[in-house]
C-alpha cells in the first residue's frame, strides 16, 4: 500500500466536484434519442424496434463478454455501450436483416472501442466506424430504404433522388415536402427520420449541459453555407433558402451533428477546436454529398474529422497563463 | 541484427525466420504486399513463393559478392541483384502462371522494393557465408509466405466466403466484403500481430 500511495498526488486547488457521471451523461443521451427512436418505430413499425433491440443487446453483450474474458471491471452499467448500439441501429434502414446490427455492434465495441482501451480511448466514433464497415460489406442492405408504413414499399431517399438526378429538385419536393422531411415521413435510416425530434433531443442535451452547442452549430451552419453556395441547380449561390433547409434536414446531418460529432472521446476539447471540428465536418459532408458517389456523406465527414481531432487540438492548445509566448510566433500556433 | 554464423546452426537460422523474427509478424517488414495482395489465398501463396525465390537468390549472390562490392555503393548493388531475380521471377510467372501474374499485377515488379529482401541482404547476407545466407533467405521467405497465406485465408473466408476459390458456405451466405477491402486488411493484420505477440509471450512464460 505504501508504494502505491507515494505514486498518488493531489493536484493544486481548486478541486471541482461534478455530479455528472458517465452513467448520468449516457442516460441523458439515451433520453435525448428516445423521441427519435419512438418516431422510427411509429413510421417503420416492429422491424425498427427489433433492429434497435438487437443492436443495443449485441453492443452491451459484446462489452460484457470482452471485459469478463479479459478480467477487467465490467462497465456495461455506464450505458455507453447501449448508446453505441442505439446510434448504430439509427444508421440502418428498417429493411436491414437483423444480423447486420449485431455484427456491426460487435465490431464497434470490440474492434473500435475495446481494442483501443475502452471508453474514452477510441479514436473514432464506434457507431460510425461500424456503419462504415457495414456499408463496405453489404451496401445493398444498407441502402435499400423503404417508405414508412406497414407495406414496406422500397423507395429512394430524397437525397438519393437528388443525387441520381431523378427529376428536378421540384420533383423531389413534390414527392416529399419539407414538412415530411422534418417530421420523418420519408424513407431513410431509422435515425434520419425526424429532424425535429432529433433537434429536440439536442436541445435537451444542451440544456442538461451534456454537450456544448459549438460542434452542432458549426457543423449545421457550415453545411448551410456550403449548400447555399454550391447546392443550387443553376450555379453558385442559386440555391433557395427552402432548398438549403430541405437538404440540411434530409439525411444524417442532424443526427450526426447532434449525437455523433459531439462524442467526447473523438472530438477536440478546446472551444476553438470544436468550432473547427464542426465546420470541417459540415464542409466535408457537403463535398461528399455533391461530388462523391454516395448521396450522403455525413458519416464519412465525421470519421475524417475524428482522425483529425488530435491535430486540431494540438493547433488550438491555449497558452497557459503566465507563459511567455515564443518570440515571432503566434499564440498557441506552431509551438508544437 | 548482428547475427554471427558461429553461434547458430542452419536449422536455427531457418526457424528464426519462421518464428522468432517472422518478417511479417515480428519485424513488421514488407507490409505493402502483406496488405495489398492478401485478398485471396492463391495470391498470398503466389506472392510469398515469388518473394522467397527472390530472397534466396539475392541472399546467395549478395553473400558471394560481399567482399567485392564497395561499402559506399552496396545498396545500389543489392538493388541491382534483387531486380535481376525479380525479373527472372516475373518472366517465369508470365510464362507458366499467367493468371497469377495478372492477379498480382504491379506487385510482382514491386518485390524489388520489398524491404524484407533488402533488410536480409543488409543485415544477414552481407555478413555471413553463402550457405547460411541461403538458409536465412529460405526461412525468412517461408515465414513471410506462411504469414501472408494465413492473413489471406482469413480475409478470403470472411470477405469472400471462399477458400482457394471454392465456396464454403453455400449460396445464402453474404460475405463481409469489408475484410476484402483495405481497412479490413489493416484490421486483420493488426489483430494477427497482436495474437502472435500474445501467444509468444505466453509461450516464453511457460518455458521459463
Amino acid at each position: 500500500m505504501d508504494g502505491t500511495l507515494e505514486k498518488m498526488y493531489v493536484a493544486p486547488s481548486p478541486h471541482i466536484r461534478d455530479k455528472h457521471t458517465t452513467q448520468r451523461i449516457m442516460a441523458d443521451v439515451l433520453i435525448a434519442l428516445l423521441p427519435a427512436a419512438a418516431a422510427a418505430v411509429y413510421f417503420y413499425g416492429a422491424s425498427a424496434l427489433l433492429l434497435m433491440a438487437a443492436s443495443v443487446a449485441a453492443a452491451v453483450l459484446a462489452e460484457y463478454v470482452w471485459q469478463k474474458a479479459n478480467r477487467q471491471r465490467v462497465t456495461v452499467s455506464d450505458l455507453s455501450a447501449a448508446v453505441t448500439g442505439l446510434l448504430l441501429a439509427f444508421n440502418m434502414p428498417a429493411s436491414a436483416p437483423v444480423w447486420m446490427p449485431v455484427i456491426g455492434a460487435v465490431f464497434a465495441i470490440i474492434i473500435v472501442k475495446q481494442l483501443f482501451g475502452g471508453l474514452g480511448h477510441n479514436f473514432i466514433n464506434p457507431a460510425l466506424a461500424a456503419r462504415g464497415a457495414l456499408m463496405a460489406s453489404w451496401p445493398s442492405h444498407m441502402t435499400s430504404f423503404v417508405m414508412p408504413g406497414a407495406d414496406a414499399v422500397s423507395s429512394a431517399t430524397p437525397l438519393g433522388m437528388i443525387k441520381e438526378g431523378a427529376g428536378t429538385f421540384a420533383d423531389v419536393t413534390a414527392r416529399f415536402s419539407l414538412t415530411d422531411v422534418l417530421t420523418g415521413r420519408i424513407p431513410g435510416c431509422l435515425g434520419e427520420v425526424s429532424a425535429v425530434l432529433l433537434l429536440a433531443g439536442g436541445i435537451y442535451l444542451i440544456a442538461r449541459k451534456v454537450i456544448q452547442p459549438r460542434i452542432p452549430v458549426a457543423m449545421l451552419g457550415s453545411m448551410i453555407v456550403m449548400l447555399w453556395i454550391f447546392g443550387g441547380e443553376g450555379g453558385l449561390f442559386s440555391a433557395s433558402a427552402y432548398a438549403v433547409l430541405y437538404q440540411v434536414a434530409c439525411g444524417g446531418a442532424v443526427l450526426g451533428a447532434v449525437f455523433m460529432a459531439t462524442d467526447y472521446a473523438t472530438t477536440p476539447v478546446t472551444p476553438v477546436g470544436q468550432w473547427i471540428f464542426g465546420a470541417g465536418a459540415g464542409v466535408l459532408a457537403v463535398i461528399i454529398r455533391l461530388l462523391g458517389t454516395y448521396p450522403e456523406g455525413v458519416s464519412y465527414a465525421i470519421l475524417l474529422m475524428n482522425v483529425a481531432a488530435p491535430l486540431i487540438e494540438k493547433l488550438t492548445r491555449p497558452t497557459p497563463f503566465g507563459v511567455q509566448k515564443p518570440a515571432g510566433k503566434k499564440a498557441g500556433g506552431s509551438a508544437a | 541484427m548482428n547475427e554471427t554464423v558461429e553461434k547458430k546452426s542452419l536449422g536455427q537460422i531457418f526457424m528464426n525466420g519462421i518464428l522468432d523474427e517472422n518478417p511479417t509478424f515480428r519485424l513488421v517488414l514488407g507490409t505493402c504486399p502483406t496488405l495489398a495482395v492478401t485478398t485471396s489465398v492463391e495470391n498470398g501463396i503466389g506472392m510469398g513463393l515469388a518473394a522467397t525465390f527472390v530472397l534466396v537468390g539475392s541472399n546467395y549472390v549478395v553473400s558471394l559478392l560481399k567482399n567485392f562490392i564497395p561499402d559506399e555503393v552496396r545498396i545500389p548493388g543489392y538493388v541491382v541483384i534483387i531486380a535481376t531475380f525479380v525479373t527472372v521471377a516475373q518472366l517465369l510467372m508470365q510464362a507458366y502462371l499467367p493468371d497469377l501474374n495478372a492477379s498480382l499485377g504491379l506487385f510482382v515488379p514491386l518485390i524489388v522494393v520489398n524491404c524484407i529482401i533488402l533488410a536480409r541482404a543488409e543485415a544477414f547476407a552481407n555478413k555471413n557465408s553463402a550457405l547460411h545466407s541461403v538458409m536465412d533467405g529460405l526461412g525468412m521467405g517461408l515465414g513471410f509466405t506462411l504469414a501472408i497465406t494465413l492473413i489471406s485465408a482469413i480475409r478470403e473466408i470472411l470477405g469472400g466466403g471462399t477458400f482457394l476459390g471454392h465456396s464454403l458456405f453455400g449460396e445464402g451466405f453474404e460475405p463481409m466484403t469489408f475484410f476484402a477491402l483495405a481497412p479490413g486488411g489493416f484490421i486483420i493484420f493488426g489483430l494477427m500481430i497482436a495474437i502472435v505477440n500474445w501467444l509468444s509471450t505466453k509461450f516464453k512464460r511457460s518455458v521459463n
